[in-house]
């Protein structure tokens, strides 16, 4: 049995090769990190309305793309790069090494790990700073905000793994993903709230945790009072944590089931 | 004699749906030769190097790489990557990253690794050693892939058509390498389509036609090269004149008598292994 140490050591190793091919492809950078931030300033400055005493919109948006920079980083980035990188081979010739797959998918979360903490922490900053985002004091919230970050990025990373098989191609993986990603952002409240939309959309977004997300984020970036304009009246906190839960090990068991390191 | 086989294989079978594309192979590599599998594309050349380097299954067959089924998984079969470098045939990954980043980081991969700038330099890329991967020509490309390959200091080398999109002088230069190698020890197992890179490198060549591996040899013996007609040309009358004979030598003792002295422009030509090789797999009559 290959040790555990090695594995750690090799796929933080893969963590940081991750990181640096990352940054030094300038179009993933801005596509990834800084996309969401220019969508918080063009929603936050177009769309000024108050929603509810005290709350205005940029406020809802914010909480929003907080949780659908989760789904970039991890969902999207990984189900468009994972496809390339078998395209390219890199994956077949890991494959050919006494690397462990372990250490690779490490390697892959402590990049999204990496690109999440970045990018929630600029989110925050210009939502903060610009959109009249309040910080919570509460630490019950902050608390909330933790574990909400760490599974749904959690989330995310395996579910982007596991959709990874489903792009033909490389080149044809953004064509597949990023329009799931946009339309799961219009059904979950992130661009519109939720309330406002059509019963059926509602539904429809309530099996995927992206909706979840974005609830939980309102929870912790709104005012308690606001819950009550919620559709369930409630912030439903223990329901999201069940239902990313369950998320997390459907998506564990497809990567693990179903991984490609070449395409055949 | 206890030759040492590197790889054996009997009786592999591979197939695709109802297509067969590997029907019932044996394959013997003795332990630090160069074996260089030749045959046309879709022959079932490269299913079989992929079953023996563990990236495929097969569907019936014996099957053993330094002493180990390829097809096992789990981190026995770790241990066992740890002793053989795989060269494939294209990749084009790593585009951000230098040369030393790269052998550097495979280096971590395995257990005994070579040194990182003696690889560098032995693949003759130390003049490239920061430069990104996407600045690299398509054979210095190739060179970085053997580096990547022999990293790790294995006991058996695949290598997938390594020389394609070399110049001259890059392939002889590659071909000294793998001298090296096969000094170092190392068992190579090389597909190619160049006819002249296995008679320069390999100890014998295997063809392999229609999923079958119709012969072995040495390059000077395959497909009874050196029994075979050779082909006696030269001039007379201003008209040039062929004879295609069993025995050359008393075919060029009788012209010389017949010439009483000098035959014009005469040529004598052996099969080439690229003519043998041809005929072999019925490309040529």
């Amino acid at each position: 049995m290959k040790s555990l140490k090695v594995i750690m050591r090799i796929g933080l190793l893969r963590g940081g090769l991750e990181l640096k091919q990352f940054l030094r492809q300038r179009e993933s950078v801005v596509f990834t990190l800084l996309f969401p931030v220019i969508l918080l300033f063009i929603f936050g400055s177009v769309f000024k309305d108050t929603i509810a005493p005290g709350v205005t919109f940029s406020q809802y948006f914010v909480a929003g793309m907080i949780a659908s920079g989760l789904v970039n980083t991890g969902f999207q980035q990984l189900a468009i790069t994972i496809p390339m990188e078998r395209d390219s081979g890199a994956l077949k010739r890991l494959r050919g090494t006494p690397m462990s797959v372990s250490s690779y998918f490490i390697g892959k979360a402590l990049l999204v790990t990496i690109l999440m903490v970045l990018q929630t922490i600029l989110l925050l900053f210009f939502g903060a700073a610009m959109f009249d985002l309040n910080l919570p004091t509460d630490p019950t919230l902050w608390w909330n905000f933790t574990w909400l970050v760490i599974l749904g990025s959690a989330c995310s990373t395996v579910l982007g793994i596991a959709f990874s098989v489903v792009p033909k191609s490389g080149r044809g993986a953004s064509a597949v993903v990023s329009p799931i990603v946009i339309i799961l952002q219009f059904f979950s409240g992130v661009f519109f709230v939720f309330t406002s939309l059509p019963t059926w959309m509602q539904q429809f977004a309530a099996i995927f945790p992206l909706k979840w997300l974005t609830q939980g984020m309102r929870s912790v970036f709104l005012p308690e009072n606001f819950a009550t304009q919620e559709v369930a009246g409630s912030w439903e906190i223990s329901k999201t944590a069940i239902i990313l839960l369950i998320w997390l090990i459907i998506g564990l068991a497809i990567s693990i089931k179903t991984f490609k390191w070449s395409r055949e | 004699m206890g030759t040492t086989l590197a790889i054996e294989v009997y009786g592999l079978v591979k197939k695709y749906g109802d297509k067969t594309a590997v029907a019932g192979i044996d394959l013997l590599v003795n332990q630090g030769e160069i074996f260089a599998l030749l045959g046309p594309n879709g022959a079932g050349k490269t299913t079989t190097v992929e079953i023996l380097e563990g990236y495929r299954n097969a569907n019936a067959g014996e099957i053993k790489v330094l002493g180990f089924n390829p097809a096992t998984k789990g981190s026995a079969a770790q241990s066992w990557r740890n002793r053989i470098g795989i060269v494939l045939q294209s990749a084009s990954d790593a585009a951000d990253l230098s040369v030393i980043e790269m052998v550097s980081h495979f280096a971590n991969y395995y257990e005994n690794p070579k040194n990182v700038d003696q690889v560098i330099k032995d693949v003759g890329l130390t003049e490239k050693l920061n430069a990104k991967v996407h600045e690299l020509s398509g054979g210095q490309r190739r060179r970085l892939d053997v580096a990547l390959g022999i990293i790790g200091s294995p006991e058996l080398l695949f290598l997938d058509e390594p020389t394609t999109g070399f110049d001259p002088e890059a392939r002889r230069s590659f071909w000294d390498l793998i001298r090296t190698l096969k000094q170092e020890g190392t068992t190579i197992l090389l597909t190619t389509h160049y006819l002249d890179e296995a008679q320069e490198l390999a100890d014998r060549v295997g063809v392999i036609n229609n999923g079958q591996l119709i012969e072995v040899a040495t390059p000077s013996t395959l497909g009874g090269r050196n029994n075979a007609p050779a082909k006696v040309m030269w001039v007379e009358n201003g008209v040039s004149k062929e004879i295609l004979t069993s025995n050359p030598t008393e075919e060029v003792i009788r012209l010389n008598q017949h010439f009483n002295g000098q035959i014009p422009e005469l040529q004598v030509l052996r099969p080439n292994l690229e003519e043998i090789y041809l005929r072999m797999i019925g490309e040529l009559k």
